[in-house]
């Protein structure tokens, strides 16, 4: 039987890619983020109107009491921390500890592929913050790329814009919900 | 950093590839669909999308072939030609685009990279700026616009851009080069990511261009064919250059 991944919706953003890429992989997509295998945190827009986003739609207590895995992509991942500095200072959903700071090295936002260490496999990242946690479990250029805390996974790059890379990725995300 | 990228763009029209000089003489030459799917097969690292239909339904006409796009490739995508507001932005995204491309609407209405990255934060918003002479230009180049380049691209980038895509009108098509010592004047005078566009003719062109900026647009130089950016992929890595 497939499994079902509900992906949450609270935003202006390119969530679309998202769904496609669990599609292709046999998923069945519904809209219940409670009972769902796997449910998906993808990140649109900025930190402040996302929480509101997930505020009105009833999703932070679900996202919350979630003991099936979530899986956070980019902002959904900094989401899911403590809190963020994103526009002056937001709070997060505390499903992860830490907190996303702006990036302060290099070109901001960060834009491109990157590896990943220790898989060494690259991923396609944007980001202008990035999360200090002590979940985390693998990075790129030394910067928080994944972090892994009770059922949830966040993942700083986009792994349903990584290519083939990026959709075994997922495919692994959903073989363990 | 992240490794230098290198990003086929695709001239559109009504749902279609098309190609042709200045605007003129349009010719087909192949859906979008099978042309970015094979460019991202050959290693691209993203693909731009310019539209340039010319109906007034431009923006239907960008989310059917955005739709498409999403439906096959998955690399990101930029979507560039007729972005006016919030909600045409919004429109594209929602389909499946990674990120919106505004030149003369920015121009026009500077607050529009404002409210862009607000609605979709910056990593989704490219400004294009085509400039001559250290001014920059709009509509397709055809105008000059009364700003200085510098000031422009530090302006955007206090707006909220995440990107700038920076053409020379005077090379481009011409296959002589980028203008690098414009994109290293850009490359300095903000901290975001600098794409390279116009005067591609060679790899050392291409591999000139991405030490100076982050990313390089590659328009005539691959005559619409992937095999090309196979070919060129790998004379850069003999060049040296550190690609995906």
């Amino acid at each position: 039987m497939s499994k079902t991944v509900a992906i949450c919706r609270y935003g202006a953003g390119n969530v679309r890619s998202v769904k496609l890429a669990f599609t292709r992989l046999g998923a069945e997509l519904i809209d219940d983020v409670e009972a769902a295998d796997l449910a998906v945190l993808p990140g649109v827009g900025a930190a402040r109107s996302a929480m509101a986003g997930l505020e009105e739609r009833g999703l932070v207590d679900v996202l919350r009491a979630r003991t099936k895995p979530t899986l956070g992509i980019c902002l959904g991942l900094q989401l899911a921390l403590e809190s963020s500095e994103e526009d002056g200072g937001v709070d997060g959903l505390g499903i992860v500890p830490g907190r996303a700071v702006r990036l302060r090295d290099g070109r901001i936002p960060r834009i491109g592929w990157a590896h990943v260490e220790p898989e060494h496999e690259a991923y396609w990242f944007a980001h202008s913050y990035v999360a200090e946690s002590p979940a985390v479990t693998a990075t790129s250029e030394g910067l928080a790329a994944i972090v892994e805390h009770g059922a949830f996974t966040g993942v700083q790059f986009h792994p349903e814009k990584s290519g083939p890379a990026g959709q075994r990725f997922l495919e692994q995300c959903l073989s363990r919900a | 950093m992240p490794l230098p990228r290198l990003i086929p763009c695709l001239d559109v029209a009504e749902g279609r590839v098309v190609k042709g000089v200045n605007f003129k003489d349009l010719r087909d030459v192949g859906d979008p669909v099978e042309l970015g799917a094979a460019y991202s097969d050959a290693g691209a690292d993203e693909l731009v999308f310019l539209d340039i239909t010319a109906t007034l339904d431009r923006r239907a006409a960008a989310v059917a072939t955005a739709a498409r796009v999403a439906e096959r490739v998955t690399i990101p995508f930029t979507f560039g030609g007729g972005i006016r507001t919030v909600d045409d932005a919004c429109a594209v995204l929602e389909a499946g685009a990674d990120k919106v491309s505004v030149n003369s609407a920015a121009l026009a209405r500077p607050e529009l990279i404002e409210e862009l990255a607000a609605a979709l934060g910056s990593q989704a918003v490219v400004v294009a700026i085509d400039t001559e002479d250290g001014r920059v230009h709009s509509h397709s180049a055809t105008r000059a616009a009364d700003r200085d380049t510098l000031e422009w691209a530090r302006e955007c980038e206090e707006r909220g851009a995440g990107e700038l895509l920076v053409t020379s009108i005077d090379r481009d098509g011409t296959r002589n080069g980028y203008d690098t010592g414009l994109l290293a004047a850009i490359a300095d005078a903000v901290r975001l990511p600098v794409i390279a566009s116009g005067g591609a003719g060679s790899a050392q062109h291409v591999a000139d261009a991405l030490d100076v900026a982050d990313a390089a647009l590659l328009a005539s130089i691959l005559h619409e064919d992937p095999e090309r950016l196979v070919s060129l992929r790998g004379e850069l890595k003999e060049l040296g250059v550190c690609l995906r």
